[in-house]
């Protein structure tokens, strides 16, 4: 039990004091069964690729201690911090894009990485929570009247990203990049007229996606039309739950991951199906699901608009993500190469989260000074 | 740790509490809180509409796991594999002894680019695939082609030494094999398929499609055990006689059925392209012959049939017949007169023509049509000859045809209007199909009862006294008729003979009738030189019966031939002179 006195002022007291302790426990708990689902599943993907069976765990250990950190070391920072660090982020993200698309290696005709010695990054998860930062500060400029062109400059804004990773091309991540936007904007105070606009272009650019790009065609018809016969690793993933029943086959015990060539990253939902069972797997939703609702719940009693909208876009983005993710495995949605949150392996992907609810859990934290200064 | 949900100066309700410490600007106060109350309120849509997305995947998962996805995913309907194959019939005999079957083999094939080296895989191989040398295997291999068959045909042991090997570039195709398990025996009547299991001879063809779409086996009439004893009995005396080929049958005077149908020389029926064309083509339906003195049975019967001749009329048999250009001379030099008993046991040709011209040319037509000699006799093989008849039938013609020349027949037909003659009167149309005993109609009346029995008892008396005596099967009252042609050579006869015997038996109430044919036989020294339907034909006959009574469960019956001079038909018929002579 952690002793801290509720007069202590330090630093570190007032953190413990003032943190949201809920989701701390909630984003532990997910991290969790993240340590257990990647144990399982990623020696059988590490020996298909001819490494040693817990090189991914391993590694994934390794991150997941430093996202502990970043978590909290970004929790401490106060919203005026916050957004500081976004639009840095952002700034930084902006660029490293415009790398990957210069330098960045060919692979599986995308270019998503930048090839660093010992270790890759993808410029695409850090822009994601950063951005949303970002234009929750223009949205919310805009709407305090400071002379700034807030709602101008977010579109724009959402222009040069989108078109940045529809250039690798990422088309799931600049799906999530402009789905967390459009809720900003809509929780911003968008006119009905214009949401209804917004949603109506975003269905003519699904539209325009399918027509166009290939491979985006080919897996919706795919999801479409079952009777062809559900794409491989659906069909695994699908079989994975129906074999785990409700209470699982035990940790480790599973034999889809066997199969599934992306059972450590997308499908990762998939091996806690079998493994742990449909028990554990609804615990892991409402985990997911308890994260974004606390934070939204909280949002309801904030006086800032940056908090609010900040707080909100990471929190959609965070649940966005874990719903896509969840979703393809249990085909509710055509497959979309999108990470489980602190759960599906990934350095870049875990350290961009974990930057996004350090940043969460700093907007959330309570402040005598609510309201103030941003 | 605590519970409490706040923090002590965070207080519970910021829309009530005053707007903090700094109030930067007064008047944008108004709208800065409507801003947030839109935010507020459209921030709970949000939400709501989270926590339904979330639900619905909680639904969904409890609904993979507990009730299976509602079968989203593809259900096999039947088991992995090709699917069953429809695989031909069975040819069975009448007893169920499989005559033709179905077998999967497997197919060996390679595909010559994967093949690294084909000296070596040739050289490996070729002790397995007996059918081929490792330079024939080795030259397909080598070959530009991406597919080429080894072997159609594989033993299971050829197909493990072959995976044994472990050479990657070969492959084996399931097929089906045709196999004939009584091999040449049946060969004629079974026929065979070509490679790709289409029936191209005997019942193989008749039936085609028959036997490719049923799972039923077709039951034919032969009985292999008597289709074998008559094979063994004509191969013994056509290697006797050094005959070209022979041909015999056994058939069911009751039924029509044909319980044996052979031709020899025979061929196997797994590699037809190597057998001649001789030894594919079917003597004993196919082949049409002039019979001969068999003949003789028809003629007669026709004549006591309409009451033309009666049993105990004389004819003068001294003087020979001249005839439009021909000279008919008899076979034995007999002479004065002769009764129709004597005519017919001692085959008299002058007597018989003298019957026949009583008879008339008219009856005579009638007759051999009724009997079923003048057209294609209708049986379940492709391979049946059209019988040769005189066109137009002149008056010579009904001199010829009445000892058997001037018209060819095949076997069937000939031992089919045997059968008619000896069951009663009354044909029965042959057939390869085994009859079901309740399918066997009363048969087609074509000559009287009486008529029936007379030419038994004459049948009888050849095989008592007269030509026929090689075929007397003790016990077994066999009955029958010699019959030895001339092969017509160049438009005239030559030397070559078509030595035939046709018996009955058992002659009180005849089963079946039996006919052997041997074809060009040559007289040897042991039967003084002859090689007539008496001497090469009737043993056949005689063995045939001796060894298939006992297994149709016919009972042979000790009967004592009367000499000669008391045999009731004959007492009259000897004149004086003559039994004088014989005492």
């Amino acid at each position: 039990m952690i002793t801290v006195a509720r007069t202590d002022t330090s630093t570190l007291g007032a953190w413990w004091w003032t943190v949201d302790r809920w989701t701390l426990v909630a984003l532990g708990l997910i991290m969790g069964f993240g340590a257990v689902l990647i144990l399982a599943a990623s020696p059988a993907a590490g020996e298909r690729i001819g490494l040693s069976g817990f090189y991914f765990a391993t590694r994934q250990m390794v991150y997941l201690t430093m996202a502990t950190g970043v978590t909290f070391a970004i929790s401490l920072l106060s919203p005026l911090w916050v957004r500081r660090l976004g639009a840095v982020g952002f700034l930084g993200s902006l660029v490293l894009l415009v790398l990957t698309l210069l330098v960045g290696p060919e692979i599986n005709g995308a270019q998503r990485w930048i090839a660093l010695p010992g270790l890759s990054i993808q410029p695409s998860e850090f822009v994601k929570p950063c951005f949303a930062v970002t234009v929750a500060w223009m949205f919310a400029a805009q709407r305090e009247r400071s002379g700034i062109p807030g709602d101008a400059i977010a579109i724009a804004l959402l222009v040069v990203v989108a078109s940045l990773l529809l250039m690798q091309p990422d088309l799931g991540q600049t799906f999530v990049v402009a789905a967390v936007w459009g809720v900003q904007f809509f929780i911003a105070g968008l006119p009905m007229v214009w949401v209804i606009a917004l949603a109506l272009g975003g269905v003519l650019l699904v539209v325009g996606a399918y027509f166009t790009m290939p491979h985006v065609a080919e897996r919706i018809d795919g999801f479409l039309s079952p009777q062809n016969g559900n794409p491989y690793q659906v069909e695994r993933a699908l079989e994975a739950f129906e074999r785990g029943g409700l209470l699982g086959q035990g940790p480790g015990e599973g034999t889809v991951k066997q199969t599934l060539p992306d059972a450590h990253s997308d499908f990762i939902f998939a091996v806690a199906g079998e493994e742990l069972g449909a028990i554990a797997c609804l615990i892991i939703i409402a985990l997911f699901a308890f994260i974004v609702l606390r934070g939204f719940s909280r949002m309801l009693q904030e006086d800032s608009l940056f908090v609010l909208l900040a707080a909100t876009g990471l929190l959609a983005q965070f649940g966005l993500q874990a719903m896509i993710n969840m979703a393809s495995s249990v085909h509710l949605m055509p497959t979309k190469g999108m990470t489980l949150p602190f759960i599906s392996y990934g350095g870049s992907s875990l350290m961009a989260m974990s930057l996004g609810m350090g940043m969460v859990l700093a907007l959330t934290r309570r402040r005598v000074n609510r309201g103030d200064g941003v | 740790m605590s519970r409490r949900r706040n923090a002590p100066c965070a207080p519970h309700d910021g829309t009530q509490r005053p707007a903090g410490p700094v109030r930067r600007a007064l008047r944008l106060d108004g709208t800065r809180k409507e801003v947030l109350e839109t935010g507020r309120t459209r921030l709970l849509v949000a939400g709501i509409v989270f926590a339904v997305a979330f639900s619905a995947i909680g639904v969904r998962v409890l609904d993979l796991a507990v009730l299976n996805g509602g079968d989203t995913r593809d259900v096999a309907t039947r088991a992995d594999g090709p699917p069953p194959v429809q695989t031909r019939a069975d040819i069975v005999d009448r007893n169920g002894h499989v005559l033709a079957t179905t077998l999967p083999v497997a197919a060996l094939y390679a595909e010559p680019r994967e093949v690294d080296n084909p000296a070596q895989v040739a050289h490996q191989l070729a002790p397995i695939l007996t059918e081929s040398t490792a330079a024939e295997l080795q030259a397909l291999l080598d070959s530009a082609k991406s597919f080429v068959w080894l072997d159609r045909n594989l033993t299971p042991r050829q197909q493990y030494r072959v995976n044994r090997l472990g050479i990657p570039a070969l492959h084996f195709k399931q097929s089906e094999k045709r196999f004939y398990p009584y091999g040449e025996l049946t060969a004629h009547a079974v026929g065979y398929t070509n490679v790709d299991g289409k029936g191209i001879a005997g019942i193989e063809q008749s039936f085609n499609q028959l036997l490719k779409d049923s799972n039923q086996p077709l039951k034919l009439s032969l009985d292999v055990r008597v289709q074998h004893i008559l094979m063994e009995e004509l191969r013994a005396k056509m290697q006797e006689f050094e005959g070209i080929g022979a041909a015999g049958l056994v058939m069911d005077v009751r039924t029509g059925e044909l319980l044996a149908l052979a031709s020899l020389p025979t061929y196997n029926p797994h590699e037809p392209g190597r057998a001649s064309d001789d030894a594919r083509f079917n003597r004993a339906t196919l082949g049409i012959y002039e019979m001969g003195s068999t003949f003789k049975i028809f003629s007669t019967a026709a004549a006591l049939e309409t009451n033309a001749v009666s049993l105990f009329d004389k004819f003068d048999v001294s003087e020979p017949i001249r005839k439009a250009g021909f000279t008919i001379r008899d076979y034995k030099s007999k002479d004065g007169k002769l009764t129709v008993p004597q005519i017919f046991m001692h085959s008299s040709n002058i007597g018989t023509v003298k019957m026949a011209m009583e008879t008339g040319t008219e009856v005579q037509r009638n007759t051999l049509r009724d009997l079923g000699l003048t057209r294609p006799v209708t049986l379940e093989i492709p391979e049946v000859g059209t019988p040769m008849v005189p066109n137009p039938w002149r008056e010579i013609s009904t001199v010829t045809v009445s000892y058997g020349h001037g018209i060819a027949v095949n076997a069937v037909q000939l031992a089919s209007a045997v059968g008619a003659t000896v069951n009663h009167g009354r044909r029965h149309a042959p057939t390869l199909l085994k009859r079901d005993p309740s399918d066997v109609g009363p048969g087609t009346r074509v000559f009287s009862a009486k008529t029936s029995r007379q030419m038994r008892k004459l049948m009888r008396l050849v095989v008592e006294y007269g030509t026929g005596k090689n075929a007397d099967a003790y016990g077994y009252r066999v009955g029958g008729k010699t019959g030895t042609a001339d092969k017509p050579d160049h438009g005239g006869y030559g030397e070559a003979q078509i030595s035939s015997f046709v018996g009955a038996f058992p002659m009180d109430d005849p089963r079946y009738v039996v006919f052997a044919m041997i074809d060009e036989p040559k007289g040897q020294e042991h039967t003084y030189g002859y090689a007539t339907g008496g001497w090469v034909a009737a043993p056949v006959v005689k063995h045939v019966i001796e060894r298939m009574g006992p297994l149709l469960g016919i009972e042979p019956r000790p009967v004592k031939t009367p000499e000669k001079e008391n045999h009731p038909l004959l007492v009259n018929a000897l004149s004086e002179d003559e039994r004088v002579a014989s005492n």
